[in-house]
């Protein structure tokens, strides 16, 4: 590893270093299947649609605070305008915000540098799940602009409002454009996912054995084995619905749906339960598609900013594995107040309760990791570290409402209220966009060979901290004091929620704090780019493989985390170090 | 100008990598070098011939496992609404699932496809074919090429004859005034055969890609590849449509 040196990056969209293919991409950026420039593409992509979903939030948040606000363009929003912009915000976070960047634009961008290999498993197979996510996302958008809108029955879209076109505006070409989209996006999900795993398991280079890859790519293989499953069966779920939508089935409405005084004749006996659970099927795993590479993250992370190994390895492994393996199991705790059987409601809150093991665990071997290297630590904090100390955070402040929420005696209560709002912006959302943020500028010198601006970093990420607080943690009593989920505004024929009304305001003005403090996220993004510092060779003193030469003969012969050497001049032992060096 | 030249980056870069300028037939390489049982000095994942062979087999694998999944949802489906009477004021069991009679056409349909699994599997191994290999990967002829081809046209043509199967026996339901959205139980039997039957339309669009692939490809190992991918796809139509068909037939 001595005396190596990092070419000097190109730009976006250049493979960065050499001994890659440098093909100049000038001109040639739509067909280059350089699993770093798609990666990078794909990262742009999450770009966009994390802001289009802020923007959709904060019209929610504006909307509900001040029901009526003229909006330019749109003037007052009407409370199903109100659905189609929670139904929009949901699903641009969920799936091309927290499924897209994490897997598949992190993990194009770094995993095979991780294991050692030069390229993907299936450069082309790579591009075209990327192109096919991008015309999901314009299909998705698209919505926006049909007859009636968009659709207003949420990312979940329970039938029977989502199988019957005539239920509310939106539903009829905007449920169509949400099914095809996801149906795209399920698809391309797949194939990503079939390159990942193919990839890890049968181009890592020599000596990474499976015990010898970082967390992070233990992180993603069961990540990608959770796509592999979760989104064939939200495939199946969906062909079921718009044959139901087209093809005058029924599968999923139940007898008797009367719309507007007309009874759905030809519907006769479905179930909307079946939707929930073929739904819930994907969706539960889907968190821990958001999340477990974050998990992967933090743990290399805090490895390599306390400068001590991981604690307990295997044992780190095990707790990745067993996430994954409980996480396809705990889907029917979406359904508690469903009309679920009861006994079927409680097997499925001793699996919630299970999974509460393994993350309790991953979460006690961060603390230690923090504890043993608060002597060690690198000093001052950088700002990808700050961030994984922001996720360690959120997941910690929302995992502890799950096992609330997990007994099906509190959910009754609980369910569709704020509480379950808050919980899951907090241990989904902000966790995982804080640990996006981490990735982003911990790993900014793969993408440009720069460094991002550590000052407006440490601003970015505190500004972030306090918003993020203010916004998602006073929804617990929103919650708690029975404000359900989904109502368009407080005020009406009633008054029983107007005492929440000054709550509420506070958490928009928060929110709007938040979304104003990721402009300076943008703006560093942008002057980084141009003119942030030159990142030199290894900016972290990591010691895993991304950040190796790429033309050296890459041979592994150690644990991914070897710090805290006192035998050499360094601290750490990269992966690929000669074993003479060693000594 | 040298008589020799080395090796330079650019070729260690090649775009298919692992050839290592052996044929492609599974013989683990013997002396030179190596030779310690250290397992940690091995490589990881598989070099050598047969290293794009098994990359597109685990591939192709963990596609057909998405697969499954999907068609286990559609099962479960079928099971749920199956089970999903209900009970009236008067507690009785009110059901609308109506079993409906398979056409014994789906017999010879399943017969036909069972056969098509035997002859893509011939193709496969002759593909294989030690000898035949050799001689193709030292230019001597195409002899795995001319041997294979004959059974892949005969896949296609079993394979389509299994459609037309599919399609009188949806006629034949037709004709009894049962569609698509008739009931609960036609949902299930059209959608199952119908995804399934896309299923083997691309199935079919593989085999006559990996016809052509045979006779375009220059390496070897690529035609191996093709062939042996578009088989266990087939194959694996094949074991779905048993599984679905018994469902078909016997749980109703």
């Amino acid at each position: 590893m001595a005396g190596e040196s990092c070419a000097p990056a190109l730009g976006w969209g250049h493979a960065v270093r050499p001994g890659v293919q440098t093909q100049p991409v000038r001109g040639r950026w739509f067909f280059t299947t350089d699993h770093r420039a798609i990666g990078i593409a794909y990262l742009l992509l999450s770009l966009v649609a994390v802001a289009v979903g802020t923007v959709l939030s904060l019209l929610m948040r504006l909307h509900i605070v001040w029901p009526g606000l003229k909006l330019p363009f749109w003037g007052v929003v009407p409370p199903e305008g109100y659905m189609a912009l929670v139904t929009m915000h949901g699903t641009l976070m969920v799936f091309f915000v927290l499924t897209t960047a994490p897997v598949n634009g992190f993990a194009s961008l770094i995993l095979p540098a991780q294991i050692g290999a030069r390229r993907m498993a299936f450069p082309l197979l790579n591009a075209a799940s990327f192109w096919l996510t991008v015309v999901s996302f314009g299909v998705l958008l698209a919505a926006f602009f049909v007859r009636g809108g968009a659709p207003i029955s949420g990312w979940t879209n329970y039938p029977p409002l989502s199988a019957i076109a005539a239920a509310g505006p939106g539903q009829a070409g905007g449920v169509d454009l949400w099914l095809v989209s996801i149906g795209i996006f399920c698809f391309a999900s797949v194939l990503g996912a079939i390159n990942l795993l193919t990839t890890i398991l049968a181009k890592r280079c020599e000596g990474m054995t499976l015990l010898r890859m970082p967390l992070t790519v233990w992180a993603w293989m069961v990540t990608t084995v959770l796509i592999l499953f979760a989104f064939s069966v939200l495939f199946a779920a969906v062909v079921l619905l718009l044959s139901d939508r087209h093809l005058a089935t029924s599968f999923f409405v139940p007898p008797g749906e009367v719309i507007d005084g007309v009874r759905m004749a030809p519907h006769a006996n479905g179930s909307p339960m079946l939707w929930l659970h073929l739904f819930w099927f994907f969706g539960h795993p889907e968190v821990y598609i958001a999340i477990l590479p974050a998990m992967g993250l933090t743990s290399s992370l805090l490895a390599n900013f306390t400068r001590r190994p991981v604690f307990g390895y295997r044992f780190m492994v095990g707790t990745t594995l067993a996430i994954g393996f409980f996480g396809m199991l705990v889907w029917g705790h979406h359904m508690f107040v469903s009309g679920m059987n009861p006994y079927a409601g409680t097997a499925f809150a001793l699996t919630t309760m299970a999974i509460a093991v393994p993350s309790s665990a991953s979460v006690l071997g961060w603390l230690i990791m923090l504890l043993l290297g608060r002597g060690s630590r690198v000093h001052p904090l950088p700002t990808p570290m700050l961030f994984t100390l922001g996720f360690l955070s959120f997941f910690i402040a929302g995992g502890l409402t799950g096992p609330i929420l997990a007994q099906p005696v509190l959910d009754a209560y609980l369910h569709n209220t704020y509480f379950v709002v808050a919980h899951f912006h907090l241990i989904m959302a902000m966790a995982g966009m804080f640990s996006l943020f981490a990735a982003v500028y911990y790993w900014f010198p793969l993408m440009t060979g720069r460094l991002m601006n550590e000052r407006l970093g440490k601003w970015h990420f505190w500004l972030s901290l306090v918003g993020a607080y203010a916004t998602f943690f006073p929804m617990h009593f929103a919650g708690l004091a029975g404000q359900p989920r989904h109502y368009a505004q407080l005020t009406g024929s009633t008054s029983t929620l107007s005492s929440l009304l000054p709550l509420q305001s506070g958490i928009t003005h928060s929110a709007l704090f938040l979304a104003t403090a990721q402009l300076l996220f943008l703006v560093n993004l942008v002057w980084s780019v141009r003119r942030g510092r030159v990142a030199e060779n290894n900016p972290w003193r990591a010691t895993t493989l991304e950040w190796a030469l790429d033309d050296a003969e890459c041979r592994v012969s150690r644990g991914p985390y070897e710090y805290h050497f006192h035998g050499n001049s360094d601290d750490f032992v990269p992966q690929c170090a000669d074993e003479a060096e060693q000594e | 100008m040298p008589a020799t030249f080395t090796r330079t980056p650019a070729e260690i870069d090649r775009k298919d990598t692992g050839i290592g300028g052996k044929p492609p037939v599974d013989r683990r390489p013997t002396g030179g070098g190596g030779g310690d049982d250290n397992w940690d000095n091995h490589p990881q994942g598989r070099r050598g011939p047969r290293e794009l062979l098994t990359r597109y087999r685990l591939g192709l694998f963990f596609a057909l496992a998405g697969d499954l999944m999907f068609f286990i949802a559609l099962v479960s489906a079928f099971f749920v609404r199956q089970n999903a009477g209900h009970f009236d004021p008067r507690d009785n069991y009110v059901s609308d699932w109506h079993p409906l009679a398979i056409p014994p056409i789906l017999w010879i349909n399943s017969a036909i496809l069972l056969l098509s699994s035997l002859t893509i599997e011939v193709a496969r191994q002759h593909l294989f074919h030690e000898v035949d290999v050799m001689e193709e990967w030292l230019g001597l002829g195409r002899p795995a090429v001319r041997r294979a081809s004959p059974w892949l046209v005969g896949t296609v043509v079993l394979g389509f004859m299994f459609l037309a199967g599919q399609w009188i026996a949806w006629q034949q339901l037709a004709s009894q005034g049962l569609f698509f959205a008739t009931n609960q139980n036609s949902h299930f039997f059209y959608l199952i055969t119908a995804t399934h039957g896309i299923h083997l339309v691309l199935g079919i669009l593989a085999l006559a890609a990996a016809l052509c692939a045979l006779f375009l490809l220059r390496r070897v190992e690529m035609r191996q590849v093709v062939v042996d991918c578009t088989a266990w796809y087939w194959h694996t139509m094949g074991i779905f449509w048993a599984f679905l068909f018994v469902l078909l037939i016997y749980f109703q």
